[in-house]
């Protein structure tokens, strides 16, 4: 039954990688609910709760995580009194084809708000390889836009490079700078834009390795700071400072599986406190941080 | 010219809200009201004592040597027993903490209601109201309500209003004392498991805690955190006069918890050895600001300084819609005779009354703006400071 759910998992990253991985699990979910032969509706729920651990296990990611919460919750928050089991899941199954259908808009909504911010002649910085920020310039370049882009390489995947090959073929001027010219660059842009794995409940968010640094040196340079998140990437972690993100979610599963000491390991995440970041686009709306509490306050309870 | 003085002031009425006459004792017109009021409800007005510092001149300052009750005639007919105790217990400073004092009142609420008869011609609904009012003034003379008191007392002013008419005697004060019994449980007990549940998680093995005073909500956590093996240890920072921290000090090492003991004057010298700052609360305003004792600002300041991450704990019944910014506005001042000290059998400030130019303030809470707090627990979950108007909204919708 795992190796089945894994394998459709890893199916649909395969075939569209340019979907997010939440949206490949909530996917996954879906189907897993559409093949599930269980009896009750607790039963239902404990079964899904197993399915989304499990997909945890093969991505690590906290966007994960958050979008197989949020689809339980979505699929849930419905009057489930009718008798019949049967017509139940149905409801369920409706519910979850309507939140896929939400979120696969999600990209393209957070796009629209978000290139009306990029002005003509920007120089923008952004972290590593982010297929929301993409999709942003992606609409900014063909509103006859004309901005130039950094991009860090990213270690230890040099994932920036991957970033600044697609912008390219946008015909964007694009550089990539080591992750030691954050400070150096920093003076030449107008704005950073990055994209975010999840997002906290405090509004800070969970990216990858070097985020927290590009947002130090922009709040000293007076930069604008954005981040640009689709609403099932929030999630209800609220950490104080780097060492309180659970470990789950700092390494890649094959690492937490294999490794025993993770004190040699070197996170692949870290934590951006909201005091850093100015504004957040997300499918909800453009969001000021302390805004994030409230939203999630209405996704969650 | 033209338009009678009392139509203005009736339209003004419903646009303008009223400053409770507590913080404005300058006011020479509002303490005439206060005393007229009083004299109708047939309680004695306390007066109050010694040198104002300018600054803070516009709020009551009582010496805690002249109760109130010593100008009360015994036995009182206007005042029930149990509250004429408790205004002694507040004055005196017997029961102390804000959760302790919501609790004895409530208690003895609960007292008052078991002795209350309905009077022939009346109903219980709107007479046991009007009762309560004098208990209330008589209260807040002894010592101004805590905002925890306040919505207590909301809640069962709404929860009396509410007994339909034709509700027997005996029943409606059944009700009356199950509601009573309920809240507590819910908004005091059972939030405190809740709160102490949430704050766990955040503490892991190895953290070095600071305490400020004696909070009874922190001391819960920490001792349950302690049961539960993990293993820290704590600083307590204390201040004068009121030298809280001893308590929370001596409950802490009972249950065989490591304890350091500072004063608040050593606080930077600390504050690096320090991983995480547990803060009480006295209320949670709807701006975020967070008012608590004296000192907790400061603290949170310095921690913020050295990057330490502020948590505050507090209840949702401590939420209160009123907005602050400063700690001038609205505080309390507690006897200032207390701030004298006797060393070596001298009392330097003794005869501090005849110096004109001497003034001493012994104040009893301060605000701290949301930026120095990291994190609010509360019994609805994990929420930053901001999100406190998000709760009081939340918590409309469900009444």
């Amino acid at each position: 039954m795992e190796e089945c759910l894994v394998e459709y998992f890893r199916t649909q990253m395969r075939t569209d990688p340019d979907m997010a991985s939440a949206v490949a699990a909530i996917r996954t979910l879906l189907e897993f609910l559409r093949r599930d032969k269980g009896e009750t509706i607790l039963g239902l729920r404990e079964s899904l709760k197993w399915a989304t651990d499990c997909l945890t296990e093969v991505d690590s990611s906290v966007a994960v995580s958050s979008g197989g919460e949020l689809f339980l919750r979505f699929i849930s928050l419905t009057s489930l009194e009718h008798q019949d089991l049967s017509r139940c899941k149905k409801v369920m199954e409706e519910r979850g084809e309507l939140f896929l259908e939400k979120i696969s808009l999600s990209r393209t909504k957070v796009a629209k708000l978000c290139h009306t911010f990029i002005k003509d002649g920007a120089k923008i910085l952004t972290h590593s390889s982010s297929r929301v920020v993409l999709r942003v310039l992606e609409k900014a370049a063909a509103e006859k836009k004309r901005f130039t882009v950094y991009v860090t390489e990213s270690q230890p995947d040099t994932a920036g490079k991957q970033m600044a090959d697609a912008l390219r073929r946008l015909n964007v001027p694009v550089t990539v700078v080591l992750d030691a010219a954050v400070g150096y660059v920093l003076e030449k842009v107008d704005l950073v834009i990055v994209g975010a794995e999840g997002v906290v409940e405090s509004g800070g968010i969970i990216n990858k390795i070097g985020t927290y640094q590009m947002a130090v040196c922009s709040k000293a340079h007076n930069k604008p700071f954005y981040v640009v998140a689709e609403s099932f990437k929030f999630v209800r972690l609220y950490p104080l400072n780097q060492q309180d993100v659970p470990d789950r979610f700092k390494y890649k599963a094959d690492t937490l599986r294999t490794v025993s000491d993770l004190s040699d390991e070197h996170p692949m995440i870290d934590y951006t406190p909201p005091s850093l970041i100015t504004l957040l686009f997300t499918d909800l709306g453009v969001l000021t941080p302390s805004a994030v509490s409230d939203e999630l306050i209405k996704l969650y309870l | 010219r033209g338009v009678p003085y009392q139509t203005v002031t009736l339209i003004h009425q419903s646009m303008v809200k009223r400053l409770p006459e507590h913080v404005q004792v300058d006011d020479p017109a509002v303490v005439k009201r206060l005393a007229k009021k009083l004299e109708r409800q047939q309680i004695p007005l306390r007066s109050d004592y010694g040198y104002k510092v300018s600054l803070f001149s516009h709020l009551h300052q009582y010496s805690r040597k002249a109760p109130l009750t010593q100008l009360l005639s015994i036995p009182s007919t206007v005042i029930h027993p149990s509250i004429v105790r408790l205004g002694l217990q507040y004055s005196q400073g017997i029961v102390a903490g804000s959760n302790a004092r919501s609790v004895a009142l409530l208690h003895a609420f609960k007292q008052v209601i078991r002795d209350y008869t309905t009077p022939p011609n009346e109903e219980l609904s709107r007479d046991l109201v009007n009762k309560l009012k004098p208990y209330i003034s008589f209260l807040n003379q002894c010592r101004p309500l805590s905002a925890s008191m306040g919505n207590a007392i909301k809640y069962i002013k709404k929860e009396i209003s509410n007994i339909p008419s034709q509700c027997k005697e005996e029943e409606a004060k059944t009700k009356l004392l199950t509601c009573i019994d309920r809240y507590i449980e819910e908004k005091i007990v059972l939030a405190a498991k809740a709160i102490s549940k949430y704050a766990i998680e955040k503490i892991s093995d190895g953290d070095v805690i600071l305490v400020y005073g004696y909070s009874s909500l922190v001391n819960n956590i920490l001792c349950e955190a302690f049961e539960k093996s993990r293993k820290f240890r704590v600083i307590v920072v204390d201040s004068r006069p009121r030298l809280e921290g001893r308590e929370a000090l001596r409950r802490l090492v009972q249950r065989g918890i490591s304890c350091t003991y500072v004063l608040i004057s050593a606080l930077s010298y600390i504050l690096p050895e320090v991983s995480k700052v547990f803060l009480g609360a006295h209320a949670l305003l709807a701006n975020g600001y967070v008012m608590s004792r004296v000192g907790t600002s400061q603290i949170a300041l310095v921690a913020r300084t050295y990057n330490v991450p502020v948590l505050v704990c507090c209840e949702t019944y401590k939420f209160c819609e009123r907005v602050q910014t400063d700690s001038f506005v609205s505080n309390e001042l507690d006897d200032p005779d207390d701030l004298m000290v006797t060393r070596k059998g001298k009392t330097q400030l003794e005869n501090w009354q005849d110096v004109s130019s001497l003034g001493l303030l012994n104040l009893v809470y301060d605000v701290t703006p949301p930026d120095f707090v990291d994190l609010v627990i509360t019994d609805l979950g994990m929420i930053p400071c901001t999100s406190v108007p998000v709760v009081l909204r939340v918590k409309n919708l469900d009444q």
